[in-house]
């Protein structure tokens, strides 16, 4: 089935933040640190105070007790041993500034364009401090420190263990040691984030629209610390451009512009700009790993070593999420008897990192996927057979790993079947015969190659989701849920999952996501989980008022509730499909305005369920491509791209299909384009989309993809999550398949950092750098 | 991202805009399309008393043909004229042949040929084959103090016209008008070619090459101009020493080649390193010619085709 929400988003109908201006809005420019790491020696802000204009200039002394780290928004699982060290930022940066874009001062204005000229009007005098840039010398002794009072830059360490490493590593007939670097990215939404608050004094309530992945955990965030009751703020997520992680926060602005919008007694804005969000708003990736894999003979993993680094950037508030992802998700579809994991979490003075589709899967992949390839190599295996003799049996579920996932639960696999993947997309990619083709290919003087690796995703979180499903007297069904949406198409699957049990055509429910005076209970969009958890909500509100429209319908119609069917908006007798009354007229009679109803029932065709898992249900998939690499110029293109997914029951291919498309253009984008490049102070030097590569529609190929479906034990509908498998095993699988294409040009080559792009390949390829060929 | 304040106006006639630039100086630019210009100002990284916008001054577009066969160019002929434009296919097949690689299609419908030139940044593709074509540059300022009334023209040489990055012989008071392209033999053969991570980027490295043969196959005149390769668009000196007065070998066209990447001043940036962009330059600058040569021979510039025998 189509999206239902489509035709107003490509319209332009859809609501997003800069579509909302209340009368009488005034702007936000914020004055943001140039520099990564440098001590705030004076700030004088009269100039732009004086310009004509302006209402307010706002520094860290005029917040008062609102000037306060901000929280740690998860909390690290218990981990036995593990340290973690919550330094989290400033609304606005008092003393010292340690990262680029850091907000200094907030400029309140009648126009964006006026707030701009006033904030370079603002004389802030920075000296330059020390910075942390390079992560591998972030824990260095003689290292710069981010945070002073710390005494080093250790953020986190943490260690967890399976079975005995030393013991499998003393048995193995191969041993595979690398070094593995995995380079940051921004998460490049289309819409950049935004605020807009409007305080009504005179009923002392106070509305905000927010482009955030979680209007629930913002709204009792706000209430919190600006002293209102929660049923006093209202906080709306409208449509978004994109969330893919970074709009999960609690940042700075969405504090600061409704406390001005309190003090202002006016509507406020803030609209991030492209520029900011390549500071503001939070980034993933950096991580150094040094990586061991145990094989015997036949190429069986006897067990796994990885000790590596994480950088955070300045601050931690999301916890250890991104490097336990790393950690857990390395395992992959795999049989490991032990695994010796440990990380340590380093400060730097870089934008934050917190989760970004993907949200550090995609190293663990990379790691293992590239360690398997290097003992296929070593062992003359080839790389379907190396994976082949690992995978889990379908009789192995669930699968107990023996350490903790990053939702505190253990990291147990409820259920898969994981060879079929692999051999359906061995089969479309064309594995068999693809010697044939390479060779074919070299005699034409191209350099063509295969890549197929294996990935897990833990999916479908809890703690927990609610929804409310009313059916109105007008016949129309209104469904609502506190998850934020930012374009999964949950306005489709959501109405999917109600109308099959009350027979409503999905076209013809009203969604409602993301606004708290609708729903004020739940978490939010993360962690692929919306149609695991929030759909489990919705399946369960559904049940109940299926029940009580049979219940009202039985009376109605005299027949028992057995004997009726749901369908078209209508309850029918089952054989007689003329006996039938409409839902509509069902909850008219379920709400009358005189006479008697029987105590204990409740009004209406109405009821809110919550559904909370036991814990996280794991999707799995294979990734396969073919590319082809130009032999003179370095460059890649990729020819073919299939995707095997099994994410258990499918609610909706359409849109499964669009999650895993949008996720190997971002896994492109990460493995191939997109990298912040950092100078040697953490300054950031390709900070515009001019020179921060995202791949276009001509770099992203057609992509194949096949549903296998595995249904998860863990939930009623059977599903688990796909918001992030299509960008996870990108890289693994884009490197396998420039080193196969090159086997003969380039023999050995092995690529072990990512991204790649042509001037590395070349690099690669000529290690003296001075050579015109290898 | 939002500019700073600035005047506007836009003139309808050439005369009023000269005395609009001449009269606010050194702090007004000139708006063409806007392709460079309107970014500066949003990252504030210009910041001009006023911006005399020329789009509306009917003088400056247009594609004509001379009588001896070489092309005149209004300063505002967009890259999306240059693409499409039957007379450009026809008597400067390079320009059509490079047009595509300029930026993206809704970036070519705004960008100007003369924007591209004033604009100089080593790195754009206008200014690299014009000075391959031989072109000049016709300016036109309003009279200074002093002078006869009236409008003060002078041409000049696309080589003594682009100094280095973002630096020309274009002064404050000066608008450029049209460009002038000389006109191509039978026996002449062009190629374009570069390379960008993506379609529409600036590319990392680019070549164009020109060859003209006798009837016998002889090479007459081969020359070499690259683009992000050195500070300014320049000529490849050495390039035609391997090549005139003998038929274009392949061995030749290598040796070429080499010569104009041992040449070259590429520095090194993200992209990659200079090794690999004097790699490129090679890469590049042999397939240009090669694919020059062939046209050449076959005595004619196809130019929307890029791949032919």
């Amino acid at each position: 089935m189509l999206r239902v929400e489509d035709a107003r988003l490509l319209t332009g109908r859809a609501p997003f933040i800069d579509d909302i201006e209340p009368a009488g809005t005034l702007h936000v420019a914020f004055v943001r640190s140039d520099m990564p790491h440098a001590k705030i020696r004076s700030l004088d802000i009269s100039r732009a105070a004086d310009h004509a204009g302006v209402s307010a200039v706002v520094t860290a002394e005029d917040l008062g007790d609102l000037c306060r780290p901000g929280p740690v928004l998860v909390p690290p699982p218990p981990i036995d041993g593990a340290i973690f060290n919550a330094r989290t930022a400033l609304p606005l940066a008092r003393e010292v500034v340690r990262h680029q874009g850091e907000a200094v001062v907030a400029i309140v204005a009648e126009s964006r364009y006026v707030a701009e000229d006033a904030a370079a009007l603002v004389d802030l005098d920075l000296e330059p401090l020390d910075a942390v840039a390079d992560l591998d010398r972030a824990l260095d002794a003689d290292a710069p420190l981010v945070h002073e009072d710390l005494g080093s830059n250790l953020a986190a360490h943490v260690r967890q263990t399976k079975g005995d490493y030393a013991a499998a590593r003393a048995h193995a007939d191969v041993v595979i040691g690398r070094t593995f670097r995995y380079d940051r990215g921004v998460s490049a939404a289309i819409e950049n984030r935004g605020v807009i608050a409007d305080w009504d004094g005179r009923d002392g309530r106070l509305t905000v629209w927010d482009t955030t992945q979680a209007p629930i955990p913002v709204r009792n965030a706000l209430a919190a610390l600006l002293g209102l009751p929660e049923s006093c703020v209202r906080v709306v997520a409208p449509f978004i451009g994109g969330g893919f992680g970074p709009k999960i926060m609690f940042y700075a602005e969405e504090l600061i512009i409704p406390w001005l919008s309190m003090r202002l007694g006016r509507p406020v804005k803030w609209i991030e700009d492209r520029y900011e969000n390549f500071f503001a708003t939070t980034q993933e990736r950096g991580q150094t790993h040094e990586s061991e894999l145990a094989l015997d003979a036949e190429g069986r993993i006897l067990g796994v070593r990885d000790v590596f680094l994480h950088d955070t950037g300045a601050y931690d508030p999301y916890g250890l999420t991104v490097p336990i992802n790393s950690q857990c998700t390395l395992l992959g579809p795999y049989r490991v008897p032990a695994y010796e994991s440990e990380f340590r979490v380093a400060f730097t003075n870089k934008p934050v990192v917190t989760p970004v589709r993907g949200a550090g899967r995609q190293h663990g992949v990379f790691v293992m996927e590239r360690l398997l390839d290097f003992g296929a190599r070593e062992l003359g295996l080839d790389p379907v057979e190396i994976r082949a003799r690992n995978l889990l049996g379908p009789d192995e579920f669930p699968h107990d790993h023996e350490i903790l996932y990053q939702d505190s639960a253990p990291l147990t696999y409820d259920s898969g079947n994981y060879r079929p993947s692999l051999e359906e997309a061995a089969r479309r990619i064309g594995f068999a015969g693809f010697d044939g083709e390479r060779a074919a290919a070299a005699a034409e003087g191209r350099c063509i190659g295969l890549g197929i690796v294996n990935y897990v995703e833990g999916t479908g979180i809890g703690p927990y989701e609610g929804a409310r499903v009313t059916v109105e007297p007008g016949g129309t069904v209104s469904v609502v849920t506190g998850v934020g949406t930012q374009g999964q198409g949950h306005f489709t699957t959501f109405a999917q999952v109600v109308g099959a049990q009350i027979g409503v055509d999905p076209g013809k429910i009203r969604v409602v996501t993301g606004d708290t005076s609708e729903f004020h209970w739940g978490t939010g969009t993360f962690a692929s989980r919306g149609a695991v958890v929030a759909g489990s909500a919705l399946h369960a509100a559904a049940l109940s008022v299926r029940e009580k429209i049979l219940q009202h319908a039985s009376r109605a119609l005299e027949v028992d509730p057995e004997d009726l069917v749901l369908e078209d908006g209508e309850a029918r007798v089952r054989g007689a499909p003329d006996v039938r009354i409409g839902l509509g007229e069902l909850a008219s009679r379920a709400n009358p305005l005189r006479g008697a109803v029987q105590p204990g029932t409740e009004p209406g065709l109405e009821a809110a369920a919550y559904f909370g898992p036991a814990r996280g249900t794991t999707a799995n998939g294979v990734h396969a491509l073919v590319v082809e690499v130009d032999d003179e110029t370095s460059d890649v293109t990729i020819l073919r791209y299939v995707v095997v997914h099994d994410c258990g029951t499918v609610i909706n291919p359409m849109i499964v299909e669009g999650q895993i498309h949008g996720g190997v253009a971002l896994g492109i984008g990460n493995a191939f384009y997109e990298e912040l490049l950092f100078d040697e102070f953490a300054g950031a030097g390709n900070a515009s989309f001019m020179d921060y590569l995202l791949p276009t529609a001509t770099d992203v190929p057609a992509i194949e993809t096949a549903h296998l479906e595995t249904p998860s034990p863990l939930n009623p509908l059977g599903t688990k999550g796909v918001g992030e498998a299509g960008a996870i095993p990108v890289a693994a699988a884009f490197a396998q398949a420039v080193e196969d294409a090159l086997r003969e040009n380039a023999p050995g080559l092995e690529i072990v950092d990512i991204p790649l792009s042509p001037g590395k390949l070349f690099a690669l390829r000529n290690p003296a750098d001075g050579g015109e060929d290898s | 991202m939002k500019p700073p304040p600035f005047d506007y106006v836009a003139p309808t006639d050439l005369d009023e805009a000269l005395a609009a630039l001449a009269d606010a100086g050194e702090d007004a630019r000139v708006l063409a399309g806007g392709q460079s210009l309107i970014p500066m100002l949003n990252f504030r990284l210009a910041a001009p008393v006023k911006l005399i916008d020329l789009n509306r001054v009917s003088e400056l577009s247009g594609i004509e043909r001379r009588p001896d066969g070489g092309l005149v160019l209004g300063a505002m002929t967009r890259h999306r004229q240059l693409e499409r434009d039957a007379t450009i296919a026809e008597y400067a097949p390079l320009l059509a042949e490079a047009a595509p690689w300029i930026a993206h299609a809704p970036i070519r419908t705004r960008g100007t040929i003369g924007g591209s030139i004033a604009h100089a940044d080593p790195a754009a593709e206008l200014p690299a084959l014009l000075l391959l074509l031989g072109a000049s540059v016709r300016v036109a300022r309003a009279a200074r103090d002093g002078e006869a009334p009236g409008r003060v023209e002078r041409t000049l040489p696309l080589d003594d016209f682009c100094f280095g990055p973002f630096f020309t012989a274009l002064e404050a008071d000066e608008v450029i008008t049209r460009i002038d392209i000389p006109p191509c033999g039978p026996l002449e053969g062009t190629a374009f070619e570069e390379f960008a991570r993506r379609r529409g980027d600036y590319a990392i490295a680019g070549a164009a090459s020109r060859m003209i043969l006798d009837e016998d196959g002889t090479c007459l005149h081969a020359a070499v101009s690259l683009i992000n390769a050195g500070p300014a668009p320049a000529l490849v000196a050495g390039v035609e020493e391997p090549l005139v007065g003998r038929p274009p070998t392949e061995d030749r066209l290598a040796e070429a080649a080499d010569v104009a990447s041992a040449g070259c001043d590429p520095a090194p940036d993200m992209h990659g390193s200079e090794a690999y962009r004097r790699h490129l330059v090679r890469v590049l600058v042999l397939r240009t010619l090669a694919r020059a040569a062939r046209r050449a021979a076959a005595g004619r510039t196809p130019g929307i085709e890029t791949e032919d025998g």
